[in-house]
């Protein structure tokens, strides 16, 4: 446990050291909302899409988009090698990077909300239990899918073109931007079948009121957190 | 007798068809700098990292400090340090921080600053690691595995890469931890690092130990001593297990000719000629 909380401040020491990292975590997300919403800024319903949309697109790039990617360049750099060759447990070191990566998640929901009221006058959230209750959940399942999808990247070269495949085509048919419910019937059900949508879904009714089913959403995304847990343990490479 | 520090005993690594490790045995005493030579593929670092506890065995026994590595037991990890082949840092910490961090681990971990400086690195101490050149980065390797204070030393050819002044400090940091009563087990291809630095070494071929003792006495069959001198310009070389009888035979009958033995010479041969002997391509042992 104390071990955990070593590494997880180890973590965030290295993390606002990467400029990079701190950009495409909270500042790329930050932008795409400021630019979107400013030029919707007067449609109070495109708004109410948008700030639940880009709180999920920011869970899932904070935890599976970044997971995927560090632990694959910690493997390929044989730092994962390294640290199987101390007393520290895995479950602490994993605790502790994951641990980070939780925190970027509930930082960046913190900063989408709070520019949703402060600048374009979205309300502050109605059921703010609900809101961390779900933020948490989209965190475990997206940071075991995360960590269960650095097993499919072959290497450090490959990390952004594997991250990137999934991110992209999985923000475009979810909702993030606009609303779902246009979309082709193939891609509904695609959507349908993944966390994300039902990520958004929850979190539209925790901050707007939205008319998602908020325990249905729970229930899809618990099962890939589930299946993520079992699949990031099983697969789990060190080198 | 008190317990070896390691113990392997027939020890096999099959990957798939091919058999890395085929029938290995050795034993290293405590407080012993013990060496693993060979060429590349022989299966040094195969063997090394079954006892690091990386990888399950196919067949044999193994002992680590009393321990089966296999087991992956928490406490073994405390008692050992590793130095692996090619293993990266994180690169936006300073040495410092590195070293500290990785104490951390350890229930009495040695102090950072007297780690940093045992490897000869207080003057990077406050670099980021990603600034280090080669032979920095593998000092820091060694201060990361010393940083717990370890009993036990894995050393899987610590110097590869180094430049000759690099290697003295890395040599001399080695010597060090035989002072301070560490074991040591050092693979490497550098047949003077093995010389210089192991109390005993093992020659390994093919996944088998085809040599074993200190360096100096390492010799194949009876070919120990060689004696030579130049006879009309050129050298004539004998080989003998007794150079006092053939030493006397030969100066009496030169003696006796009335001629000098010019350029007399009688050497053992080096681990290096040994070496070369037994690890011969295509001379299956």
């Amino acid at each position: 446990m104390a071990l955990a909380w070593q590494q997880f401040r180890f973590e965030r020491k290295q993390f606002w050291r990467n400029p990079s990292a701190a950009f495409f975590n909270f500042l790329l997300p930050v932008l795409l909302l400021v630019l979107i919403a400013t030029a919707f800024s007067g449609d109070e319903d495109e708004l109410e899409v948008l700030i639940p949309g880009v709180a999920g697109m920011g869970v899932l790039a904070t935890t599976f988009t970044a997971l995927s990617f560090n632990l694959t360049i910690l493997r390929d750099e044989g730092i994962l090698k390294r640290i199987r060759g101390t007393p520290m447990p895995a479950g602490a070191y994993l605790a502790g990077l994951v641990g980070s990566a939780a925190l970027n998640a509930f930082l960046q929901v913190a900063l989408v909300v709070a520019i949703g009221a402060l600048v374009y006058g979205v309300e502050w959230p109605r059921d703010p239990l609900l809101l961390v209750l779900l933020t948490g959940l989209g965190v475990v399942c997206f940071a075991a899918l995360g960590v269960a999808f650095a097993h499919v990247i072959p290497n450090e070269d490959a990390a952004p073109a594997y991250t990137n495949a999934v991110f992209l085509p999985l923000i475009f048919i979810s909702g993030v931007f606009y609303s779902a419910n246009g979309l082709p019937p193939a891609l509904e059900a695609v959507a349908e079948a993944l966390p994300l949508k039902h990520l958004i879904d929850g979190l539209s009714a925790a901050i707007v009121g939205g008319s998602g089913d908020a325990a249905g959403a729970a229930a899809v995304v618990g099962a890939w957190a589930l299946a993520g847990v079992v699949l990031a343990v099983r697969f789990f490479r060190w080198e | 007798m008190p317990e070896l520090a390691i113990e392997v005993s027939e020890l096999r690594k099959s990957y798939g068809p091919v058999e890395a490790v085929r029938g290995l045995s050795f034993g290293v005493e405590r407080g012993e700098v013990f060496g693993l030579l060979g060429p590349n593929g022989a299966g040094k670092t195969t063997t090394v990292e079954i006892l690091e506890g990386y990888r399950p065995r196919s067949a044999g026994q193994v002992r680590v400090l009393g321990q089966d590595p296999e087991e992956r037991d928490r406490r073994l990890h405390e008692r050992i340090g590793i130095v692996l082949q090619s293993c990266g840092f994180y690169p936006r910490v300073t040495v410092r921080e590195a070293v500290a961090h990785f104490a951390k681990a350890y229930p009495a971990p040695r102090d950072p600053g007297e780690t940093i400086a045992l490897v000869g690195l207080e003057q990077k101490a406050d670099a980021r690691t990603k600034d280090l050149s080669g032979g920095q980065r593998r000092r820091l390797d060694l201060a990361l595995a010393l940083v717990g204070d370890p009993e036990l030393v894995f050393l899987d050819e610590p110097t590869t890469g180094f430049d000759p002044a690099a290697r003295r400090t890395a040599w001399g940091v080695v010597r060090r931890l035989k002072e301070l009563g560490k074991t040591v087990l050092l693979t490497t291809h550098y047949l003077d690092e093995a010389q210089e630095l192991a109390d005993r070494v093992a020659i390994v071929k093919d996944g088998r130990i085809v040599a074993e003792g200190p360096p100096d006495r390492l010799g194949p069959g009876s070919s120990r001593y060689r004696v030579s001198y130049l006879s009309d310009g050129r050298r004539v070389e004998h080989q003998t297990d007794d150079p006092t009888e053939l030493l006397h035979r030969l100066t009496r009958d030169a003696l006796a000719r009335g001629e000098r033995l010019e350029g007399l010479e009688v050497t053992r041969p080096t681990l290096e000629e040994v070496y070369l002997e037994l690890t011969r391509e295509g001379d299956s042992v």
